[in-house]
């Protein structure tokens, strides 16, 4: 691993510790064929990737699955990164696609119903329809029936809608982290709220007819 | 049981579900549940483990890509000697006739002119 040593500096008893490498050093020693290097990247950048893979995954053990393609995919393309821009947001971008490409995969078994909404999420959608104020948006029952129709929306309705409302992105942002363009990016927001909203009056009419 | 009572009723309920503010609701609840960003235990250890393995098959790829290589410009190259040589025997066999030729009517001459005389 490509790491400084320590420095004697004339007048100074004693030696400085050594310096930890910088990011550009790391990746220039993974590139120059030491794979040791890389796990420092990975063990700074990890919950980052833990936490976008959280917000896709339908299991704790999927989280697994995408964190370790992400760097298995960031370890192969690191001959991609040109350092212009820091190795975080290289890294989000490769990160949001990986979780998008799972989310496709998945596309097969999305089921369209609510028949099997537990007491507290049903008694929450009866407090919301008699009183919306009296449904707080903290409760775990609000939780849940966001999380069931997250599961329900298309895979880029997902995406837009986790990045732009949920995680309160720019239009810029998410098209840099997707590789859309900002005008595919507006018309997928707007298709994916007409689909949100589509989904939210099913769940409604499921629970009352 | 009376349906229609009850789709009424549905509707009616429906019908004051604002949908816009349960969209903004549940939006809420979402950023609300930031999920959490814990790393399972030595998950570093796992993935350099794998990327270790995965670097020595690709040791061993370049070998078997270069012999590949090697093996596909040996088969070139020989059919290129072959059809080199298929052509240099077709065109010697072709002079070898005209030599044939040459040498019978060169030795026979004599031969014929003795019958031509006779």
């Amino acid at each position: 691993m490509a790491c400084r040593s320590s420095i004697d500096f004339p007048g100074i008893s004693g030696k400085l510790p050594p310096m930890e490498p910088t990011e550009a050093e790391l990746i220039a020693a993974v590139l120059k064929g030491d794979a040791a290097s890389f796990e420092p990247l990975v063990q700074k950048y990890s919950p980052r990737v833990f936490a976008t893979a959280r917000r896709y995954a339908r299991r704790e053990s999927e989280v697994d699955d995408i964190a370790q393609e992400v760097w298995l995919k960031a370890f192969e393309k690191l001959g991609s990164f040109r350092g212009e821009a820091p190795f975080e947001h290289w890294l989000m971008r490769m990160t949001v696609r990986t979780c998008y490409d799972i989310l496709r995969g998945h596309q097969r078994n999305r089921e369209a119903t609510f028949t099997d909404l537990s007491e507290p999420e049903n008694d929450w959608l009866e407090r919301f329809a008699a009183a919306p104020e009296s449904a707080g948006d903290n409760e775990d029952a609000a939780k849940l029936l966001i999380g069931r129709v997250m599961e329900k929306l298309s895979p880029q309705a997902r995406l837009v809608i986790t990045l732009l409302e949920i995680e309160d992105r720019s239009v810029k942002e998410i098209a840099e982290l997707t590789g859309w363009s900002v005008p595919l990016v507006k018309v997928r927001a707007f298709r994916a709220r007409a689909e949100m909203k589509k989904i939210l009056a099913k769940m409604g009419t499921e629970k009352y007819l | 049981m009376n349906v229609t009572r009850r789709g009424d009723a549905a509707s009616k309920t429906m019908s004051r579900m604002n949908l816009d503010e349960l969209h903004t609701k549940l939006i809420a609840a979402a950023r609300a549940d930031a999920p959490a960003d814990r790393v399972p235990y030595a998950f570093e250890k796992r993935v350099s483990a794998l990327l270790a393995s995965r670097v020595a098959p690709h040791a061993l790829d370049a070998w078997v890509t270069g012999l590949w290589r090697a093996a596909v410009s040996c088969v070139g190259v020989a059919a290129l000697c072959g059809m080199l040589a298929v052509i240099t025997s077709a065109s010697s066999a072709a002079s070898s006739d005209d030599l044939v030729q040459n040498l019978d009517s060169t030795l026979l001459a004599s031969v014929d002119q003795t019958d031509q005389a006779q």
